[in-house]
């Protein structure tokens, strides 16, 4: 068992872990945070998706040891501090950017790093960033315009096209 | 103007605040006080027999409660398949056992031989390497025609062949469809195959179950698009629980599309160790054995005939289909290669004879079942498929032979025995030709020309039966359940109002369409209302969320109990203001005396059902709650026209969807948002299926494509953005919210367009030989159609 001390959401937390334990059980089974979806076990999914050092990683491709002192932010930190719906948020919702919702943690998660780095992204780069990230509900139209109108650029109304 | 509340309005949903801060409930995030950990030993061959299984090691290693084996299932039932067919002699399906983990045999890879069952999941695997099962391997069965031959390799040996039914439709047309074919001015034939395919709902299946010795009571928590069915199935047929004792809980699901409609063995498993081990036992699906565990979609081998006269009016139909069932009989699996598929032959046309053959044959894969669309995509797939070709042999433009034969008048009845309520098919081709932009389609192709590139479009104009099943009529066809739907309407004291569905919502939003309805009917605000469903220990007895079903059946049982709830505070208020009750109406949430200004709230007509001190307790009962079963009149009948543009690559065959239109008759519309995302993932996994998916096994019967990494989904930049229309409306005549459903059309009229558009490509690039391509249609297909 190996001890590790992560940031997770801004709360330091400690643990003892095997191992082979990969960071997405750690925050699953562990810490409880069940908001991290394990869609696959091949890394090809995305539903996993959280920042480590602020870069998006498949949570389930990386150990739980090797997050050792790293800071983590999950879906469950992805709100603003009042507990409202972060810009990101809110546009998933008012494009109806998802239906059961079990990829859409890693999506949120992804597209916030996308935008991060390419604050204007083009809905060609959106669609290419997302490659990693498989959704079976929404063929991805209303994510790529919830992103689009998350990064502030003009998209049709929902419901009048 | 658009709605802001109400039935029209695209109403935000509610479910998504859960869902966007990680704190949606879906059944792994369930854990149990004291759970152990179910891991499965699956056969790692096709067919063979077992010889024996050794768990002694296994039973000694580190946190291990039991290793299960077929051994501890004596007595226990199979897991029952819901639908007896007839074959066209009048004899019954064959029926083969299927035992929650393998008897004596193993036929699929993937098929359960034994369970360990430990204080953890590592430990449970770990041990599961210690259990030793010798087993000889049997030459596999795996296609279909090859199975059919005599002396072939039996699946079932206990059964007389691999043929589970030969199935003729309507048999008494038979003979008169032939002499139409061999008397006609041209038959058009084209033989296809219809690729089996993975459901992939993203969240795996889950398990967990308890059991309290100190009540007998049983609880699973599954993922289920119908929990109710899986307590009928599962108690009566499988471990012997009676309804009372056994509660099943679907809470969140994450997505389903048929492949959590069935019974499965992991469920039963689960329930009946929790009992064995004295604590509750769970059991999370990994994403591989889902591949070779969930009931997989299609796989259909068809020839199609279409007979018509020198001026392409349609004449008679012909069709002869092999249809994979798999190793064992999944639930609902008999019923989809025909009365889910024979039924919907006559598409949108009025074709005046139609015989349907087919023949479901077992085979040594994984079972196969309903899977979005679920018969209706095999139907329209292989008709439409044949008209664009039969237009191509007669010189008459697609679009045009399509319309010489579309069905205008309705009510109508087609020659396979269902009855189209409304329609209006050449409306919704005018919307797909505007949307598309179709006139200037030639300017384009000679764009694309000029770059290189081959362009094409093609069209497909589908109808489906949705709003599934009229109870009577699906009895006579085979079904061993009725199709009915339920709503309890509990109005609270003070108005607000909980609603318990047996519809279930897996990412359809009914948390929020079905609040809409019943505010809209009484005119309070949505926000007063929660929609209840996914738990047999809450709501009425309800048969859930498949086949296009849950606004039409599950909403219409919800307006009848709404309408019972208006009619008995209808008389409260009556009482309240001294008036008849004749002259009550409700409007906005109050009710009035017609005529005066008599006016009394609903909070407060609520409020005295519940404190009735001023209250006709002579004539009607105290309390506001309400229950409706309705049991829907007829099928309904969506339909619509969708156009597919592609490109494709000469050099490489590679195809892009440069734009894919879609006009739809959904009848009635609850929620514009909500249908739209329907039609965009119902076009995505059509899209998928023509383009890129495929469940592929090699000649041993080895599932090739086993995981993300060989089986293709359509990822973000596989697919364009859709345009998508709903605004021609016919609505249902016979369902109170004249809604038709639309859950599943996107699935089921897109992979026949997106082939017609990559055959009208190749065409026009001179590839006139070129007048089928098998899905998906990956590159080397397409370019290997180039260069035949």
């Amino acid at each position: 068992m190996t001890k590790v001390t992560l940031t997770v959401n801004g709360k330091t937390v400690s643990r003892s872990v095997e191992g082979r334990t990969l960071l997405s059980s750690l925050l699953r089974d562990d810490l409880h945070m069940t908001g991290t979806h394990i869609g696959c076990d091949t890394s090809q999914c995305g539903a996993c998706v959280v920042h480590v050092n602020g870069e998006a990683v498949k949570s389930c491709t990386m150990f739980a040891a090797e997050a050792d002192g790293a800071e983590v932010k999950t879906i469950e930190g992805m709100a603003n501090a009042d507990g409202s719906l972060s810009v990101i948020q809110a546009a998933f919702k008012e494009h109806h950017g998802l239906q059961c919702g079990f990829c859409t943690p890693g999506m949120v998660m992804s597209a916030a790093a996308l935008l991060k780095d390419n604050p204007k992204p083009s809905e060609a780069e959106i669609r290419a960033y997302l490659e990693g990230n498989l959704c079976r509900c929404t063929g991805y139209h209303n994510i790529v315009k919830a992103i689009m109108a998350a990064s502030g650029q003009d998209v049709p109304a929902v419901a009048a096209e | 103007m658009p709605k802001d509340e109400g039935i029209g309005a695209s109403s935000k949903r509610r479910e998504d605040l859960r869902f966007l801060t990680g704190k949606g409930k879906y059944t792994d995030d369930i854990n149990l006080q004291g759970q152990a950990y179910a891991y499965f030993i699956r056969s790692d061959v096709a067919h063979g027999t077992i010889n024996s299984i050794d768990t002694s090691a296994a039973e000694k290693m580190p946190g291990v409660e039991k290793v299960f084996t077929a051994a501890d299932f004596e007595g226990v039932g199979g897991v029952p398949c819901g639908w007896q067919v007839t074959d066209r002699f009048g004899e019954v399906m064959q029926e083969p056992k299927h035992p929650v983990l393998a008897e004596g045999k193993v036929r699929h890879v993937g098929d359960p031989i034994a369970v360990v069952v430990a204080d953890s999941l590592s430990e449970a695997r770990d041990a599961a390497e210690a259990v030793e099962i010798d087993i000889t391997e049997l030459e596999p069965v795996l296609n279909m025609k090859d199975a059919l031959k005599d002396g072939a390799t039996k699946v079932h040996d206990d059964l007389t062949s691999n043929l589970c039914y030969d199935w003729g439709f309507v048999e008494e047309n038979r003979d008169a469809v032939d002499a139409a074919i061999k008397g006609a001015h041209h038959v058009t034939t084209l033989e296809l195959k219809n690729n089996r395919l993975v459901a992939n709902p993203m969240e795996p299946r889950v398990a967990v179950a308890e059991f309290d010795s100190s009540t007998d009571d049983y609880t699973l928590y599954t993922t289920s698009q119908n929990p109710h069915v899986i307590r009928l199935l599962m108690g009566a047929f499988v471990l012997g629980i009676p309804e009372h004792k056994l509660r099943v809980v679907a809470p969140d699901v994450g997505g389903g599309f048929g492949a959590k409609i069935y019974h499965y063995a992991e469920e039963a498993f689960c329930t009946f160790a929790a009992k064995a081990v004295g604590r509750p036992v769970k059991w999370t699906s990994s994403r591989s054995e889902a591949f070779m565990s969930d009931a997989h979609g299609r796989d259909h081998v068809t020839k199609i005939e279409l007979a018509m006269d020198k001026d392409g009016q349609f004449l008679a139909l012909r069709t002869d289909t092999h249809a994979n069932m798999g190793a064992y009989l999944s639930t609902f699996a008999p019923s989809i290669p025909t009365w889910l598929h024979g039924t919907l032959m006559a598409g949108n046309y009025k074709t005046p004879l139609i015989y349907v053959n087919v023949k479901a044959v077992f085979t040594n894969t994984v079972p196969v079942d309903a899977y979005r669309g679920a018969g209706r995509p095999e139907a329209t797939f292989q008709l439409e498929r044949v008209v664009d070709k039969a237009a191509r042999e007669m010189g008459i433009d697609p679009i045009e032979l399509r319309r010489r034969n579309f069905i205008t008048e309705f009510p109508y009845a087609t020659p396979v025995a269902v009855e189209y309520d409304t329609g209006d098919y050449h409306a919704t081709m005018d919307k797909l030709l505007e949307m598309s932009d179709h006139a200037g389609f030639e300017k384009r192709a000679a764009e694309s020309k000029k770059n290189g590139k081959l362009r094409g479009f093609g069209i497909a104009h589908y109808i489906e039966a949705c709003g599934i099943a009229p109870s009577n009529l699906v009895g006579q066809l085979g079904a061993r359940a009725g199709l009915y739907e339920s709503a309890t309407v509990r109005v609270n004291a003070t108005g607000s109002i909980s609603v318990m569905t047996g519809s279930h919502s897996h990412g359809q939003g009914h948390e929020t369409s079905f609040a809409q309805v019943v505010a809209d009917m009484i005119g309070v605000d949505e926000a007063q209302i929660d929609i209840i469903h996914g738990d047999t220990g809450r709501g009425p007895m309800g048969m859930g969320t498949y086949g296009s079903r849950s606004i039409a059946v599950g909403g219409s049982a919800m307006v009848r109990a709404t309408e019972k709830i208006i009619n008995k505070a209808k008389k409260i208020a009556a009482h309240l203001m001294e008036a008849s009750e004749g002259d009550i109406e409700l409007k906005d949430g109050a009710f009035t005396v017609a005529g005066t200004d008599k006016s009394v709230a609903w909070g407060d007509v609520t409020l005295a059902a519940y404190v009735p001190h001023n209250y006709p307790l002579e004539d009607i009962e105290p309390g506001l709650e309400e229950t409706a079963f309705y049991d829907p009149a007829n099928f309904t009948y969506p339909s619509g026209a969708y156009g597919c543009e592609v490109e494709v690559d000469p050099e490489t065959g590679k195809v892009t969807v440069l734009a894919f239109s879609a006009a739809d008759d959904f009848g009635n519309i609850i929620n514009p948002m909500i249908v739209e995302g329907q039609v965009h993932g119902g076009l995505a996994q059509g899209i998928g299926q023509a383009l890129v998916e495929n469940c592929a096994y090699d000649e041993n019967g080895q599932l090739l494509s086993g995981s993300y990494m060989d089986y293709t989904m359509p990822r973000a930049d596989d697919l364009p953005m859709f345009n998508v229309d709903h605004s021609s409306i016919t609505p249902c005549t016979h369902n109170p919210l004249g809604v038709k459903g639309c859950g599943e059309a996107g699935a089921i009229g897109s992979p026949p367009a997106l082939v017609s558009a990559v055959v009208d490509a190749l065409q026009r690039a001179g590839h006139t030989d070129v007048t089928h391509i098998d899905m998906p249609l990956t590159p080397d297909r397409v370019w290997a159609a180039m260069k035949s």
